[in-house]
């Protein structure tokens, strides 16, 4: 026997390595399965409703036939309120919280809060929403209320995922531009963002399908069963994919199977055309960066 | 003309936290020479140096007391402002740390965080990317390469760059920690003769773990211990004829 050949002990371990690698891979399939089936069906059941008609009219005869352009409008209404001011807001915090604040028991609570309120479930921000925004500020049931709701959703993870990305440049970029005696503000503005936009726009896109397949929030505070107009500015009421779906779905007697799907299909395929979007930029500008 | 004036300490003491990490530090760095910093790992090498850009002050827990003098001023009085003191007082790193720019734009970063658009001609600050580079030896071989990314070039033209980086902001004060650490021994024996080369125009101040190169390039040496300084003398005395018996020991390599 040579000095090299197989004991029965590394046999042993060949064998339990096989077989971690067996339900390792099983596992990652697994996790494929439902990802594959979801799509699957709503491509299945719902692209016979797919067509130009469908989505650029308007529903008619009680919704059960018809398009839905005054939702999906409704729905870009909402992810881009939100976003213009959750994003801003979330990104300035969190530059504060990672290249200003010290360690010290305001920024732990600060932080606290904030890991807190990304746990809240989405229907207690619809009632915060409907207290705060709907009534007190009255705001009433409209796109401003709705996407304020949506933005404090949202909010938590945009400053979670921006710390991150800022957190990922070197302390050594910001050393050395101190050390020629730039300033805070002028480290972070030449050096830190520049080196963390790709990180940032990630996560502040991610947050549009949040924004995009949310129900609850919007339920009380700005979205609508049924507008017959499409809304002219944040002041007005209007219809959003998600909701529309759960009317048609749950609300609504006799509604084609092929118009539910077909819904669904468009929510989610909205949602893919953003995230590849993001994908597409975040690549485009790793590619110009290397250190 | 007066003198240009070095670094001079008064009793400069420095706690992290609880921890005193400088003890009752008086010491004179003076102009036109190099000046080695030699002692154990955590002996406060490092910590005396970062005192002189104030660049301490970011981490959190840090108090200093006793003066520091760089040019005749405290700069530990109220009214001095940072951005000047960096600007005069300029640091070099362990490991290289060029920015992910262009390596033109690493040189003239300087100038472009204190100056306005406005205020830099393009020929100023094409002969300011000259200067800079002729100063550190790396003109001829990235003269073409003015473009290129600072990030891809070796180790050793990155250290270089570093050091040219601090030279247009006209810096009096050069403080180098242990600058050739991740350097191999040709790159080290290269930058070591830029650092000699250098000395005459500014204070050099470097920390050493390598004590052949403290012999090598410096003109004195200064022994530090547990926050505290043993000894300060010219770098010859300092290793052949050590005062204090602790000196001996180090430089003799009996223990750290």
């Amino acid at each position: 026997m040579g000095v090299f050949a197989t004991s029965p002990e590394s046999r042993r371990r060949h064998r339990s390595q096989q077989v971690a690698f067996a339900v390792l891979l099983a596992m990652t399939v697994l996790l494929v399965l439902p990802v594959l089936a979801i799509l699957g069906m709503l491509v299945w059941r719902g692209a016979p409703a797919l067509s130009l008609e469908f989505l650029f009219t308007a529903p008619v005869r009680g919704m059960t036939a018809g398009g839905i352009w005054p939702a999906i409008v409704g729905t870009m209404w909402l992810v881009g309120v939100s976003l213009a001011i959750s994003a801003p807001i979330g990104v300035l915090a969190a530059v504060y919280l990672n290249e200003y604040a010290r360690d010290s028991w305001v920024t732990r609570v600060i932080h606290l809060a904030i890991v807190n309120l990304a746990g809240v479930p989405s229907i207690v921000h619809a009632l915060f929403g409907v207290g705060a925004f709907v009534l007190f500020f009255r705001f009433g049931t409209s796109i401003l209320s709705a996407s304020l709701t949506l933005a404090i959703m949202t909010l938590p993870v945009i400053i979670a995922s921006t710390k991150e990305a800022l957190a990922a440049v070197p302390m050594t970029f910001r050393e050395a531009c101190w050390n020629v005696g730039a300033s805070r503000w002028q480290t972070i503005w030449h050096v830190v963002l520049p080196n963390s936009i790709a990180g940032i726009l990630t996560g502040i896109i991610l947050q549009v399908s949040r924004a995009a397949g949310e129900t609850a929030p919007i339920l009380f505070t700005g979205a609508a069963v049924f507008v017959p107009f499409l809304p002219q500015s944040v002041n007005d009421q209007c219809m959003a994919l998600s909701m529309h779906l759960f009317t048609i779905s749950t609300q609504v007697q006799s509604v084609p199977q092929s118009i539910t799907y077909g819904t669904a299909l468009v929510l989610v395929l909205l949602v893919v055309l953003v995230n590849g979007v993001s994908i597409v930029i975040r690549s485009r500008i790793r590619r110009r960066r290397k250190w | 003309m007066t003198k240009p004036q070095g670094i001079r300490t008064e009793n400069l003491s420095l706690w992290y936290g609880q921890f005193q990490a400088l003890l009752d530090v008086s010491l004179e760095i003076h102009h036109g020479r190099v000046t080695g910093l030699i002692g154990p790992s955590g002996c406060g090498k490092t910590t005396l140096l970062r005192c002189f850009n104030r660049i301490n002050e970011r981490i959190d827990g840090v108090r200093t007391a006793g003066h520091v003098h760089i040019l005749g001023e405290d700069i530990y009085a109220p009214g001095v402002d940072l951005v000047e003191l960096r600007k005069r007082v300029g640091m070099v790193f362990q490991r290289p740390n060029p920015l992910p720019l262009s390596v033109r734009e690493n040189v003239l970063f300087g100038l472009r965080i204190h100056f306005r658009r406005g205020e830099l001609r393009k020929d100023e600050l094409a002969h300011a990317v000259e200067a800079s580079l002729k100063e550190v030896g790396l003109w001829e071989a990235l003269k073409d390469k003015l473009g290129h990314r600072a990030t891809s070039l070796s180790l050793e033209q990155q250290q270089k760059l570093c050091i040219a980086r601090l030279l247009p902001l006209r810096p009096e004060v050069l403080l180098m920690d242990e600058p050739c650490s991740a350097l191999d021994p040709a790159a080290t024996q290269r930058v070591e003769q830029l650092i000699r080369e250098l000395r005459d125009r500014y204070t050099i101040l470097i920390v050493t773990h390598n004590m052949a190169q403290a012999r090598r390039i410096s003109d004195e040496c200064i022994f530090m211990l547990l926050g505290k300084l043993i000894e300060h003398r010219r770098t010859e005395d300092l290793f052949i004829s050590p005062k204090d018996e602790r000196t001996a020991n180090y430089v003799e390599g009996r223990f750290g």
